[in-house]
């Protein structure tokens, strides 16, 4: 079936190149049939690449390793599950699933403005369908899924163990559907341009798609925050690595396009801004596709550098970025706003200045990410960027956004009095101060640290203003309707969706941003090398070593430990920790050896987490100097039985080789019980965090914020408008 | 077998991507008239928006964000401007 995916990918371009020349043809001359024809190329590409993706994945789930990609990652004791997800853990496989995730979003996006914004949506076509020849191209000359080997080995490589994990099944596809999406109004936005046709319709049109593009972004940051904080073994969820950083730039780009939109759909204000915001948010989707695939920024998450990938996206991000300033300049009279800032005191006032602040971030994070390629580029060498570069500039940038989207949900559009400002400014104010006033006295050292101290004092201002403007809402809707309260929240909620997503995605990220000023400045952390018996304390708590753990199994050798953890005397949990080697298939690491010395390896962290504290730990069991000279008298004795066995007939061999193999096995699981029965010091990280818990909560409020601003307006809410449009026409007749 | 599966696929591809050629009833004049609808669609689009605006006016009021003197204000300057786009609307579909 190789040769079936391989003829897909190049049926798959053909249609994409065809569809760019008959959705311009078909602008350019007037004749809806060809562009409808460009248009349905996308559909038969969105077919083709599904048919193509279903080939690969069952080719990884049957283990078969004729496919290259399915020997270099993945193998027959990787669990079924993983087996799935093993794909994108390839760089053949992640650029398929980009194309495939591409084509299915430009597919529904194009269905659903089949019969609007018709000038604009041809250029949209081609764009889209340019993207999809791309990464199509990519596919079939630099990183080939169906590339296939003539002599199969018998065992495949196996996924990376650190891929191992449960959100690794879903992180990388939800971060591409942000990616993805987020071409869907780029590729709108530069039709706008093209066509000159820029009110506010090209967004209306556009919004969802940018909308469920910054939601599924999001749950993919955060997923990989889980992941690095469950699975990487170094206690940290964020770690300001490029990757990461390629990730948030277009979410912090998105977040403020969101807000911008409002401001031009209902004043006609900030179009050059739009349109150039979400025009570098596509940029920035690219660049951080590019910055996965490329390895030119060393990450724990990119792929193997390959020049000549490399090369291609550097044209094609050049190309986005000088089409899209040239067509913005070209169009600048046009993108004039239709009127003015009514009042410094107004929502699109609050909205101007978060643009700004998450703009400026995103410069920030942009430099500090590519500084190190700039410096080597300068001065010949790399110089490394930490977290410690990164917190004097994010931190105060993310308190301003916290306080403004306090700021935002109790401030009314164009204008607003003193008198009024006052009176919804003063429950949110005053739970701020109590906020303060209970921290400084209830929790010690608090005070010394202003900054996570301001961002605990914002963060309870902005969940006190979402939680007054819910009260607020409900209050009026009881008030009309004489609804329980409960039911009145339901409507307000359903008829006002987009608002109160929006209160709600405000509420979760002040919580998010409490637990991560919590968690990054207050945690204690320590090593402790312990034998079972021994203790180590932090932050109060006694942590005792309780017992060695070891399991040998066909994947993988286990080395684990338990611990106790009290405080006061007073048991608090029972932590368990463990370090996994899976064998090496390096035959020159030795028959036994290659089941010690591998360089795949995983932790699994021991995790009592609280909602006030978060007990963290992990065992570093890498070194096992105790088992080493059995091993190496092991391997001698293995390589001498092999040579002599290879000098048996072949009909003798088949036995002996089993025998010896049982043997192996024998030994190297009496091996690993030593770890219990004469057990050797090892290594513990032990964490304790404040508030981690708010960061994971608060991610939760984020999606579920998101997902009601992006579930579709209801009937109801649709006859109402019908309703206002007779008012008006009322209104109009009487003046 | 992969050859017959490359034709089949080949074939549903060319199926899909020439239906619009094949089409025999004429465009309808909504489809073939692309200036007036773009114009029109763009209308509602604002009307659209303009309804959101002065629905999202009276909830700031009835949750206490505008006084009565500000809503007033607001809401009159916001129905003026819904009843040019609805005027404008209007003169769009009669072209």
């Amino acid at each position: 079936m190789a040769t079936v995916g391989h003829a897909l990918l190049i049926l798959g371009l053909v249609v994409a190149v065809y569809g760019v020349a008959a959705s311009l043809y078909g602008v350019r001359t007037g004749q809806r049939a060809w562009v409808d024809s460009g248009r349905r190329s996308m559909y038969a590409i969105a077919g083709v690449m599904t048919f193509a993706f279903l080939i690969i994945e069952v080719a990884f789930l049957r283990s078969d390793f004729s496919y290259n990609i399915v020997a270099s990652a993945s193998s027959t004791t990787t669990p079924t599950f993983y087996k799935a997800a093993a794909v994108w853990s390839t760089q053949q496989g992640s650029l398929l699933l980009w194309v495939w995730l591409l084509s299915l979003w430009s597919s529904l996006a194009l269905f659903l403005t089949r019969r609007r914004v018709r000038e604009i949506v041809p250029y949209a076509t081609a764009i889209l369908l340019g993207f999809c020849s791309f990464f199509t191209m990519l596919t079939i000359l630099f990183a080939n899924p169906f590339s296939t080997s003539a002599n199969p080995p018998a065992e495949g490589a196996g996924l990376d163990p650190l891929l191992r994990h449960t959100t690794m099944m879903i992180h990388p596809p939800m971060v591409y559907t942000g990616y993805t999406m987020l071409t869907i109004p780029f590729a709108f936005a530069l039709g706008a341009l093209i066509t000159g046709r820029l009110s506010a319709e090209w967004i209306q049109v556009t919004r969802r798609f940018a909308l469920a593009a910054w939601l599924c972004l999001g749950i993919g940051v955060l997923l990989g925050a889980r992941w690095s904080y469950t699975e990487l073994g170094w206690g940290g969820y964020w770690a300001w690595d490029p990757v990461e950083n390629a990730a948030l730039m277009p979410w912090l780009l998105s977040t403020a396009f969101l807000h911008s939109i409002m401001i031009q759909e209902k004043r006609g204000m900030l179009k050059v801004w739009n349109v150039s915001l979400i025009l570098a948010t596509g940029t920035m989707a690219i660049i951080g596709t590019f910055l996965v695939r490329s390895g030119i920024l060393s990450s724990i998450h990119a792929f193997v550098s390959d020049p000549t990938l490399n090369i291609s996206f550097v044209v094609l991000i050049a190309v986005m970025i000088i089409a899209s300033v040239s067509l913005v300049v070209y169009r600048r009279a046009e993108l004039r706003s239709e009127s003015q800032l009514d009042s410094l005191l107004s929502r699109e006032a609050v909205f101007l200045i978060q643009n700004l602040v998450l703009v400026a971030l995103t410069a920030v994070i942009f430099w500090l990410t590519f500084f190190p390629l700039i410096s080597e580029a300068v001065t010949g060498q790399e110089q490394s960027i930490g977290p410690p570069t990164f917190r004097p500039f994010v931190v105060p940038l993310a308190l301003v956004i916290v306080l403004l989207s306090g700021i935002g949900p109790i401030i009314a559009w164009r204008r607003v009095t003193v008198a009024n400002l006052r009176r919804n400014f003063a429950f949110p104010t005053a739970a701020a101060v109590v906020a303060a006033v209970l921290l400084l006295t209830a929790v010690s050292g608090v005070g010394g640290h202003t900054f996570a101290l301001l961002m605990f004092c914002f963060g309870t201002f902005a969940l006190a203003a979402v939680a007054q403007e819910f009260w607020r809402g409900v209050r009026a809707r009881r008030a009309m309707t004489h609804e329980a309260a409960p039911i009145a929240l339901f409507s307000l909620v359903r008829r006002n969706r987009r608002r109160y997503g929006g209160y709600t995605v405000h509420a979760g990220l002040a919580v998010l941003l409490i637990g991560v000023a919590g968690s990054s400045t207050f945690q204690h952390q320590r090593y402790a090398t312990m034998k079972p018996g021994q203790s180590a304390n932090i932050d109060g708590y006694n942590i005792r070593y309780v017992r060695s753990t070891a399991v040998p199994s066909a994947q993988k050798i286990s080395f684990g430990a338990v611990l106790d953890v009290t405080k006061g005397g007073h048991h608090v949990t029972t932590l368990r920790t463990s370090y996994g080697i899976y064998p090496s298939q390096d035959p020159s690491l030795g028959v036994v050896g290659r089941f010690f010395n591998s360089n795949s390896v995983e932790s699994r962290i021991g995790l009592d987490a609280g909602p006030f504290h978060d007990i963290w730990t992990v065992v570093n069991a890498a070194d096992v100097p105790p088992l080493q000279p059995y091993i190496t008298e092991g391997d001698a004795k293995f390589a001498s039985l092999l040579t002599a066995i290879s000098k048996l007939p072949p009909s003798a061999q088949s036995s002996q080789l089993s025998t010896l193999f049982a043997l192996r096995d024998r030994l190297i699981t009496e091996l690993t019980q030593r770890f219990v029965t004469h057990p050797w010091p090892v290594q513990f990280l032990l964490i304790v965090s404040p508030l981690v818990s708010w960061l994971w909560f608060g991610g939760i409020i984020v999606a579920f914020g998101g997902l009601i601003a992006l579930w579709p307006i209801p009937v109801l809410a649709r006859r109402r408008v019908r309703s206002a449009a007779y008012a008006a026409r009322l209104a109009r007749d009487l003046a | 077998m992969e050859f017959l599966l490359v034709m089949v696929a080949a074939a549903a591809v060319i199926l899909i991507v020439s239906a619009p050629f094949r089409r025999v009833e004429p465009e309808t004049a909504e489809a073939q008239d692309t200036g007036t609808s773009s114009k029109v669609a763009e209308l509602e689009a604002a009307r659209e928006a303009k309804y959101r605006e002065i629905r999202d006016a009276e909830l700031d009021h009835r949750t206490g964000k505008l006084s009565d003197e500000d809503f007033h204000s607001v809401d009159n300057a916001l129905r003026a401007e819904a009843i040019s786009i609805l005027q404008a609307l209007d003169r769009a579909k009669e072209h």
